[in-house]
């Protein structure tokens, strides 16, 4: 499978956070070749499960999680033609003034995102960015039409258009988080070409950028035995340090912090050290920002590992990713899952080395 | 109705402290329908259906912004932190009653910078007493604004229209509503203000297939406001999103077909911040389907919040003529 | 002393092993059942004389607030993020201790001969702050420490009052919530009419979260949860709370910005504290959040209250809390527990 033209499929197709109808059928094309089960659920997640060939009723299993909705716009108010509009998740309103937008009304129309030209503005007002309570969207249409046309409450998206750049890199918006996705298809063409003991949950979650409220719901109906979350991090680019930034092309990123379980960490990077793919550790003090925050704490717990594909600029319409740090991501996910051993759950919750010569726990079957 | 919404909105019951309120709610509730009350005091009322419909969770909050002692100084006077989301610019001067019925009044130092709001630490409330031995009030206790209900017109004017008017429309709605093939949970959660916490255990408890919260949202109908499309007198209006969560599609549709279906006015809310019960209630167990009517105000969360009776009326009515009929949510 | 170990333990949020182990061994003879759960709560079971089937969790969280390594820099020097809520005021010149191997190091800042005007009165951000462990490069810092790593502060536990002082006070770091765990380990040696699930959770500090889970798992009716509160006594100005005072015993919390107390919870309390004899106090209002903000609202709701050992200067490398208050809070607690099936009977 040709990984540009599929992240190309996944990032143009619109689907704003409460509004993935349109990427979830495009997700499900792509997902129902490779799976043994699929269904939405009652919140919109698509969850597809390619079941393992461990033996018994008890089954071990693992919840992939990648989110395929976007940040967005939605109109709070109709005026004189022009529209007001709201975020749906978190923008740098920097970035929209003078963007192409898709405003989906009774039809979809192109709009503008627009303010007092420079000309008629004061010279100290254009020293300070645009807020977004001063940011309009016009659609080029008389008053009457616009007001026939659209409403409050319809939704906005960023004008996708894919950039193919140079050395293998590409630009396009919603690289957050349909790189992802991407990986999520990557992954499970491989898997139906090999052999895993795992059950494996593909989740394309709805609404992260609002909430997780995707994956709190999935988590909690799947009740998978561990989980790993593919996300994107920031890639290096001028203004970030090396703390707060990881290299582009220098592979996924695996996670280290109070929100993922070390032992996960410890496979994925022993993982692909065998492997000789190149990987980075990002190490995250508290909340991820991901579907693995809300997971981890589902129920009883679940433990947690983080994959994330580096990329400049999110949360704009130009995210850049390198297309080959998508494709390790999808090659590690899938070595991981092949190697994983029925075992591997019951290790994962033995006390650790420190405590008295592991010594049975009171209570616990010895 | 006015009855009714006057003594809910008069009832003393800030976040913690809703038993008042929960009394005078299971008073309203009609003979036949079984009650509980949860471990954190919601009171779950259930009508159950004819058969061959949903499992719906209707909730309405019966708690309230006010105030909390935090401190009685050596001359009797009090300082006060907010319970739930309180402005300070409504304070000076304002009266507050204490569950005791002790009237306080609240003052300010001298203020420094009159360019700026001062903080909450500046005001303190006035009880009358002399020190702490004779103060009638202590560290902990709780106080309501102390408002009466009153009409204007076409409007009503109240402290705790939020969410004391959402109680009475579910409680017309329990009233007016005859036969309904689904199972109803009308559900009258504490503690919204300070976090959503009854709506999340009820939520759990209740495991409804679609939920609705019934609250307030604001308007963009007053002076130089912020700018939203949503006016007193034009309607009850169906939430799109808030500053919290985006309501689900299909119970978005739903509502809205059926206002267009029975002729109903109605209006379309995105509310940029500010959030109800629905966003706890979504989220819970595998997830639930939720939405919200909204009932449009004006001075939310401040002493005087004034509703249009005529979109108190639609909404009872938009919910029955929903609840009445099957429910498709897609 | 079990609270100076602890105290000296490391157990950043995310890495509590080393306070878990010290904790299994503390209660291990005590308790019939334990486990570790899926984030790294430890989780025993106590039980009843059988006379009660109330469910009841008590909890106290193992972490404390640190730092973690997120950057080595080629010239040798460290970078970090906070872990949990620390003021950024406490960092500057403060001697930290790094990993597993609790590699010393510093907290470094410039001299104040080379800052200029200005900059004195401005509070350096912890970005711009760097740990030095005295390595010449990048390659014999990595020797030593990882990204990942956490680094506490190098606080040794002391007694500060000694004998002939009305006050027994001591000390050291992460009294919050050391304090409630050694509470938590000397309750396991009692026997209460109800059987006693007691949860040492994980993550307090970023975000409630093993509290969360053993809640879940455990499906209290009820749950005590054990802390350690900031009493605020530098002298001001005005006439203002201290939030609480030390050497005034245990604090209940009635509220706080994460839960309100069950009322009857809060009744019972101090009955028995009043009962008893123990000297007792009421937190402010709307401080502070603890792990009863999880518990409360897992499920369909947990009756909850928040018991407290006041200390000064929690989330800085050291607080100071008074040993009297401590047992105090401990004699509270059993009490109230023992008490506790008749108060929850309405």
């Amino acid at each position: 499978m040709e990984t540009a033209s599929l992240v190309k499929e996944l990032t143009e197709a619109r689907g704003p956070s409460g509004y993935e109808a349109e990427v979830r059928a495009v997700v499900r094309k792509r997902f129902e070749q490779y799976a043994d089960e699929i269904r939405v659920d009652p919140m919109g997640n698509l969850v597809a499960l390619r079941k393992g060939s461990q033996a018994g009723d008890t089954r071990v299993s693992l919840m992939l999680a990648g989110h395929m909705d976007e940040i967005a716009l939605m109109v709070i108010q109709v005026e004189k033609g022009f529209l007001r509009v709201t975020q749906i998740g978190g923008f740098d309103a920097r970035v929209l003034f003078g963007q192409e937008v898709v405003v989906h009304g009774t039809r979809e129309l192109p709009g503008l995102v627009v303010s007092v030209p420079p000309h008629f503005t004061d010279p100290s007002e254009r020293e300070k960015p645009v807020p977004l309570e001063k940011l309009f969207i016009d659609v080029g249409l008389p008053p009457e039409e616009v007001k026939a046309a659209v409403r409050v409450g319809d939704v906005v998206t960023l004008r996708g258009r894919w950039t193919p750049l140079a050395g293998g890199y590409a630009a396009s918006k919603s690289m957050d988080d349909r790189a992802a996705v991407a990986v999520l298809v990557l992954c499970l063409e491989e898997l139906s070409r090999r052999r895993h003991d795992w059950d494996v949950y593909a989740v394309a979650t709805v609404q992260e950028e609002v909430g997780s409220v995707g994956a709190v719901s999935g988590a909690f109906s799947i009740r998978p035995t561990i989980a790993v979350a593919v996300d994107v991090t920031f890639g290096m680019q001028p203004g970030l340090s090396p703390a707060e930034a990881v290299k582009m092309d220098a592979g996924p990123c695996i996670a280290l912090g109070p929100n993922f379980h070390p032992l996960i960490h410890d496979r994925l990077a022993a993982t692909a050290k065998a492997m000789e793919l190149p990987f980075q550790v990002e190490a995250i003090a508290g909340a991820s920002g991901t579907d693995a925050w809300p997971i981890q704490v589902s129920r009883e717990g679940v433990p947690c590992g983080l994959l994330s594909i580096p990329v400049r600029s999110m949360h704009t319409p130009v995210e850049t990713v390198c297309l080959r740090d998508v494709e390790r991501t999808a090659k590690l996910l899938t070595e991981f899952i092949c190697r994983l051993e029925p075992g591997f759950a019951a290790a994962l919750a033995t006390p650790d080395a420190l405590s008295a010569a592991a010594a049975p726990l009171p209570g616990s079957p010895s | 109705m006015h009855e009714l919404i006057k003594k809910l909105a008069e009832c003393f019951g800030p976040s913690g402290y809703e038993s008042g309120v929960r009394e005078l709610v299971r008073a309203e509730i009609p003979r036949g329908i079984e009650t509980r009350v949860d471990a954190m005091g919601s009171l779950i009322a259930h009508k159950k259906g004819t058969g061959g419909g949903r499992r719906v969770m209707l909730a309405a909050h019966m708690d309230e912004i006010g105030v909390v002692v935090t401190h009685v100084d050596q001359r009797g006077f009090l300082r006060f932190g907010g319970v739930g989301g309180v402005r300070v610019l409504p304070l000076m001067g304002g009266r507050v009653r204490f569950a005791n019925g002790t009237i306080g009044v609240i003052g300010l130092e001298k203020v420094e910078d009159a360019s700026r709001i001062p903080p909450m630490e500046k005001f303190y409330i006035d009880v009358g007493a002399r020190g702490p031995a004779d103060c009638p009030v202590k560290v902990g206790d709780v106080a309501c604004f102390h408002r009466v209900c009153e009409t204007a017109g076409t409007r009503i004017v109240s402290k705790a229209m939020d969410d004391r008017i959402g109680c009475a429309v579910l409680l017309q709605v329990l009233k007016e509503l005859e036969k309904s093939p689904h199972e109803l949970y009308f559900v009258f959660t504490v503690q919204e203000e300070v976090g959503l916490r009854g709506a999340t255990t009820t939520g759990y408890g209740v495991e409804p297939e679609i939920a609705l919260a019934v609250d307030v949202t604001l308007t963009g109908d007053t002076p130089e406001c912020a700018p939203m499309a949503v006016e007193l007198g034009a309607g009850p209006a169906v939430k799109i999103k808030d500053g919290g969560m985006m309501a689900h599609v299909g119970v978005k549709d739903w509502l809205i077909r059926t206002a267009e279906t029975a002729a109903l006015p109605f209006q379309r809310e995105v509310l940029t911040s500010g959030t109800t019960d629905a966003c706890a209630i979504q989220t819970t167990r595998g997830g639930v389907p939720a939405g919200c009517v909204s009932v449009p105000a004006r001075y939310v969360h401040m002493p005087s919040e004034m509703v249009d009776y005529g979109d108190v009326l639609g909404a009872v009515k938009l919910l029955t003529h929903a609840l009445t009929a099957p429910i498709d949510i897609g | 002393m079990i609270l100076q170990r602890l105290s000296e333990a490391h157990g950043v949020s995310g890495h509590e092993e080393e306070v878990r182990s010290i904790i299994l061994e503390e209660i291990r003879g005590r308790v019939e059942e334990c486990r570790v759960d899926a984030v790294g709560n430890l989780i025993a079971r106590r039980k009843g004389t059988g006379g009660s089937t109330l469910r009841v969790l008590a909890a106290a969280h193992m972490d404390e607030v640190g730092l973690m390594i997120t950057q080595v820099e080629d010239n040798g020097l460290l970078r970090f993020a906070k872990v949990g809520g620390i003021d950024d005021r406490v960092l500057p010149a403060r001697a930290v201790l790094v990993g597993g191997k609790r590699v010393p190091g510093v907290i470094a800042i410039k001299p104040v001969h080379l800052t200029e005007k200005g900059e004195r009165e401005k509070v350096i951000e912890w970005k711009q702050l760097t740990i030095d462990i005295g390595a010449s490069g990048r390659a014999e810092a990595e020797k030593l420490v990882q990204r990942g790593d956490c680094v506490v502060f190098a606080t040794e536990f002391r007694a500060l009052a000694g004998p002939g002082s009305a006050w027994r006070t001591v000390q050291g770091k992460a009294f919050d919530d050391r304090a409630g765990c050694a509470i938590l380990a000397e309750l396991l040696k009692e026997r209460f009419p109800f059987d006693l699930s007691a949860a040492f959770t994980v993550q307090e500090e970023v975000g409630l979260r093993g509290a969360r889970v053993a809640a879940y798992a455990e499906n209290p009716d009820a749950a005590i949860v054990l802390e350690c509160t900031g009493a605020n006594e530098v002298p001001a100005k005005q006439d203002v709370s201290p939030s609480t005072r030390i050497g005034l015993g245990p604090s209940i919390t009635i509220r706080d910005n994460s839960f309100i107390a069950d009322p009857r919870l809060v009744e019972h309390f101090s009955a028995v504290a009043r009962a008893q004899g123990i000297p007792h106090q009421y937190k402010q209002p709307n401080i502070g959040g603890t792990d009863a903000g999880a518990i409360q609202r897992v499920r369909e709701g947990v009756a909850s209250i928040v018991l407290s050992v006041p200390a000064r200067y929690i989330h800085s490398p050291a607080a100071i809390m008074e040993l009297g208050d401590f047992e105090n809070a401990l004699r509270l607690a059993r009490e109230a527990l023992m008490r506790l099936p008749e108060a929850l009977q309405a």
